[in-house]
């Protein structure tokens, strides 16, 4: 668990003038599960978009492996494989069907054997208990299925890393332990991930370490124990203090 | 009705009727390519190129086919471009169905969010796989309706042919009215002519748009 994969350095991203993420660092070692928390619009969801560049950055380095990862980078295809990532809104694709949703990056952009990746896939769609939905389209989902075949789509790809940015924020509240079971026994399993997410409560269980970002900066960091529990920053404990209710009766 | 002049004319309206599903098919396709064409330079925004694109398509969609017909026919001769009747028509309704096209393909393109090309990018996927196997198929599911009605609408518009003398339904139905008086079966011959052309085509255009958009989508 001490092999970095996943390096950033001093990263800075602006939209014009508005800087979003100002000077961010971490590494990310294999197996680890990180879990980035933080006000909304604090740049949690751009940090992910940076890390396998769907958006161009204005400052520092990100590595994978050593191989730098930027919009201009020369084998950026080679690169994303490596990063698999899930997004809040699934983005399964509507004309295809769930087999093929999972089997299309594989085959065309792996060049892998289609029975091959099939067999993978079906294995995986046992796993999280949607076999029996492979010939389905995605509009005949629930919400938790879909993210579900979307979190298979990116594990058939093997990435080094996985991304997964607010997946069950769209989800209706009886849908989000489905997906978030999945996340868990991915993480038993030692898969490397980096999770934007608003349930803390999955939050502590799950994270090796917790980052905390307000203002396009890391203001805290460390052990889900210590963070929820004794937060050292006062924008932390007021954040944390967001999610609690008190008793008017 | 004569029943004897429509017989004897019937193999004349036959053949006008070949040319005019000919030059308007032939028509359409150059205008589908023409409408690809402009429909990409829109959609990835290519600078210079957008701009011609977007006055080719205001003065191609806000013109009517008979007067772009007579620039073509009478016009570009004067600056020594000649042409003869039949690809003077087929030139006008590329021309003409070319914006048409263009706008059908753009909204199609258009309808498919931006986060799907992205996700098809963290699939590791290029720019031309998440075209192919991602953008083009959902686009042309939302493109087909409008892409089947302008080529009936083209089809129709070949009507206006027979102003630079092309022998089409639309002249023969003209020049027989004016040698023999016989303008019930005359007209009746063109209307149904025409129908037999473009019922078809509109039939195919029904099974397509169900095919494709619902079957494609699921349901």
């Amino acid at each position: 668990m001490d092999e970095v994969i996943l390096s950033v350095k001093n990263l800075v991203k602006r939209f014009d003038d508005n800087t979003i993420l100002n000077g961010i660092s971490f590494d990310v070692r294999r197996g680890e599960v990180i879990v980035v928390l933080g006000p909304s619009g604090c740049g949690k969801s751009t940090l992910l978009r940076c890390l396998n560049a769907l958006e161009p950055i204005q400052g520092g380095e990100i590595f994978l492996n050593g191989q730098a990862v930027d919009s201009a980078a020369k084998d950026l295809t080679g690169l994303r494989q490596q990063i698999g990532m899930v997004f809040q809104s699934y983005e399964l694709f509507p004309h295809m069907s769930v087999l093929n949703n999972i089997l299309i990056a594989p085959v065309q952009v792996q060049k892998r054997q289609r029975e091959e990746v099939r067999a993978e896939a079906l294995q995986l769609l046992e796993r999280v208990g949607l076999r029996e939905k492979q010939n389905s389209f995605p509009r005949e989902l629930s919400g938790g299925q879909k993210q579900r075949v979307a979190i298979v789509r990116a594990l058939c790809m093997h990435p080094e890393v996985l991304l997964l940015d607010e997946i069950t924020a769209a989800l209706d509240p009886e849908m989000v332990r489905e997906v978030l079971d999945v996340v868990l026994n991915l993480a038993r399993e030692g898969k490397t991930m980096l999770i934007v997410t608003h349930e803390l409560s999955f939050a502590r269980a799950i994270a090796d370490r917790v980052l905390f970002i307000d203002g396009g900066k890391i203001v805290e960091q460390g052990k889900p124990a210590d963070f929820f529990d004794h937060p050292q920053t006062e924008r932390a404990k007021q954040f944390l203090r967001t999610f609690e209710y008190e008793s008017v009766k | 009705m004569n029943w004897e002049f429509i017989s004897k004319y019937l193999p004349l309206y036959e053949k006008a009727a070949w040319l005019t599903l000919k030059l308007g098919l032939l028509g359409i396709v150059l205008a589908t390519l023409v409408g690809l064409l402009c429909a990409a330079v829109r959609y990835y925004r290519i600078p210079v190129l957008e701009g011609i694109v977007r006055i080719y398509i205001e003065i191609s969609r806000n013109t009517p086919l008979l007067i772009q017909l007579f620039f073509i026919y009478y016009g570009l001769p004067k600056i020594g471009i000649r042409t003869d009747p039949a690809s003077c028509g087929v030139a006008g309704l590329a021309f003409l169905g070319g914006s048409y096209m263009a706008e059908a393909f753009r909204s199609g393109l258009e309808s498919v969010d931006p986060i799907q090309s992205e996700t098809a990018y963290a699939l590791g996927m290029s720019r031309s796989q998440a075209l192919r196997f991602i953008i083009l198929p959902q686009a042309a599911a939302v493109s087909v309706p409008a892409y089947m009605a302008n080529v009936i609408f083209l089809l129709k518009e070949t009507s206006v042919f027979s102003a630079v003398s092309l022998m089409d339904l639309m002249f023969t139905a003209k020049d027989l009215i004016g040698l023999y008086y016989k303008t019930t079966e005359s007209l009746a011959m063109l209307v149904g002519f025409y129908l037999i052309i473009l019922l078809p085509v509109s039939a195919l255009g029904n099974v397509l748009e169900r095919r494709l958009r619902y079957a494609g989508f699921g349901a």
